[in-house]
């Protein structure tokens, strides 16, 4: 069952008069799980606050859906780059994760419920961070950081899921781990993936969105020179570090 | 000994008292949110900007806290809108409202004919001339601030925790902050008479720094600072009474003094476990 509920149609955006997007057409359906991929300054970050409902377009529309119904928009759980985040805020872990559920009930008066306790901890479980819920923020190493914001992106079982390159300050075992989880999530859950690690993209991602000013979208999960290069994309990606080694290899088999 | 208890026979004293009580009830919250937000530059602003509605109310006969109020809110209100809206950098907009601020007051006070009285203890602070009026003014924004607190909590600190992520969550960030920002400016023009437009940064952030060397729970923070404020307002006002000094000085003083001591005793406690 393939139902859309994002969908922008020739939207531009960007900052003061500057454009970012120019005449985006896109559309995430139910069942995706797509990578996001595009050089630096490309507008990737762009795309991901307008669907955010963080940035007005320009011009064009955006249109969020609810089993083919129109709606004004719909539940989306948002990872954004954890340097962002103020690390001297005196918050828990658990807090933090709490914090993604604060629609509703944000009274200290009413008394937390038993269902949001439950919940707390079956997402705390699953992310693993359930043995360190009492630490403060400022105590967790970058990976720790990843999983509690993880945590508080998905309590709220959002129908999509946007993550702004979850695999920095990560280390190797937890990138994989990550991957998994939200192959796992991605049965229920639309996700878009913004990140650099484009050969780890590529496995488990089912198609690719290549943002640079435009956008492309390559309904396939395979990133080969070819298309990297027809849609005019990351060509730093291809020229710098390991990555283009990667992106080769996984098409030379 | 004595002469301490003697103090609380004279009803100026009781004044006081309430008074040092109610600040720090009402700076250790609002504090607690500038620190956390990382504010403190903002509510300086906001503090000094005030001055000019002061020097304006003198001019026009009028109530100076009321001139206060005027130019603390309007500030408020600007310094929230132009940095939202990005028009200014958000530092240089607050030093311009914050020296044009004080540059009224000044130009106001000085074409004012005669004498303008208790002209210092609005710079100053002055606790021990704290009128009934003044407390009860301090009795109502404190039981607002509590109940502002308590019914919206959880939104407070998500906006102030990671204000983009509250507003992919639908949260009335916008409402909040406005809310918020309007608080800190009555908070500062209500304390004015207590710790001095000068001083009273020191309510919002020394009790709150205190309460951070302790613990990492925002709510923990804000009991704490409260109680920090309440001993550096109490040993201040005492001071202040047998040595004949602006509260406001030795408010700041004790507390100072205390924070020193807690770091240092926190930095050889860390010391000592390793």
């Amino acid at each position: 069952m393939k139902n859309k509920i994002v969908e922008l149609k020739h939207l531009s955006a960007g900052y003061d008069q500057q454009i970012v997007l120019n005449n985006v057409n896109f559309t995430v359906y139910n069942n995706d799980f797509i990578g996001i991929i595009g050089p630096n300054g490309g507008g990737k970050t762009t795309l991901l606050k307008i669907i955010l409902g963080l940035l007005k377009p320009f011009s064009g529309h955006i249109h969020f859906y609810n089993n083919s119904q129109k709606v004004p928009n719909i539940n989306i759980g948002y990872l954004p780059q954890i340097n962002a985040i103020d690390t001297k805020f005196p918050i828990s872990v658990k807090e933090v994760i709490q914090s993604g559920l604060v629609q509703g009930n944000y009274s200290l008066l009413k008394r937390k419920t038993n269902k949001n306790d439950i919940r707390t901890q079956e997402i705390m479980e699953m992310v693993g961070v359930d043995h360190i819920a009492g630490k403060a923020i400022g105590e967790l190493s970058g990976g720790q950081k990843q999983r509690t914001f993880l945590g508080r992106a998905l309590i709220s079982d959002p129908s999509l899921l946007i993550l702004d390159e979850p695999d920095t300050y990560v280390d190797h075992s937890f990138e994989k781990e990550l991957y998994e989880l939200l192959k796992k999530l991605s049965v229920n859950t639309a996700i878009l993936l913004v990140s650099h690690d484009v050969g780890m993209i590529s496995t488990f991602v089912n198609s690719i969105a290549c943002v640079n000013k435009d956008l492309h979208y390559h309904p396939s999960n395979e990133i080969n020179e070819e298309v990297l290069r027809s849609y005019n994309c990351p060509i730093d990606l291809i020229t710098h570090g390991t990555i283009p080694h990667r992106v080769l290899k996984k098409h030379n088999h | 000994m004595n002469e301490i208890f003697d103090v609380f026979q004279y009803k100026f004293l009781t004044h006081a008292m309430l008074a040092a009580f109610l600040s720090s009830i009402t700076c250790g919250i609002i504090g607690s949110y500038i620190v956390v937000r990382r504010m403190v530059f903002i509510s300086g602003g906001i503090t000094h900007a005030s001055f000019g509605g002061i020097g304006i109310a003198y001019f026009l006969g009028v109530n100076p806290l009321i001139g206060a109020f005027g130019f603390g809110i309007l500030t408020a209100l600007s310094i929230e809108y132009l940095t939202k809206k990005q028009k200014l950098r958000n530092d240089s907009a607050i030093a311009i409202l914050w020296a044009l601020g004080m540059a009224i007051g000044i130009f106001f006070i000085y074409i004012t004919p005669g004498y303008t009285p208790n002209l210092m203890s609005y710079l100053f602070g002055s606790i021990l001339t704290v009128t009934q009026g003044e407390i009860i003014n301090l009795v109502v924004l404190t039981l607002l601030l509590i109940a502002t607190f308590i019914l919206f909590y959880y939104i407070i600190v998500a906006v102030a925790f990671d204000e983009e992520f509250a507003r992919t969550q639908n949260l009335p960030v916008t409402f909040i902050n406005y809310l918020l920002i309007i608080l800190v400016a009555v908070v500062i023009v209500l304390n004015i008479k207590v710790m001095g437009i000068i001083l009273i940064l020191s309510m919002l952030t020394i009790p709150q720094n205190m309460a951070n060397l302790f613990t990492q729970n925002f709510r923990s923070i804000i009991l704490l600072s409260i109680i920090f404020g309440f001993i550096g307002s109490f040993f201040g006002f005492i001071l202040a009474y047998f040595l004949n000094i602006p509260s406001g000085a030795t408010i700041v003083i004790v507390l100072a003094v205390l924070f020193l001591i807690m770091k240092g005793v926190v930095a050889v406690k860390n010391y000592r476990r390793f």
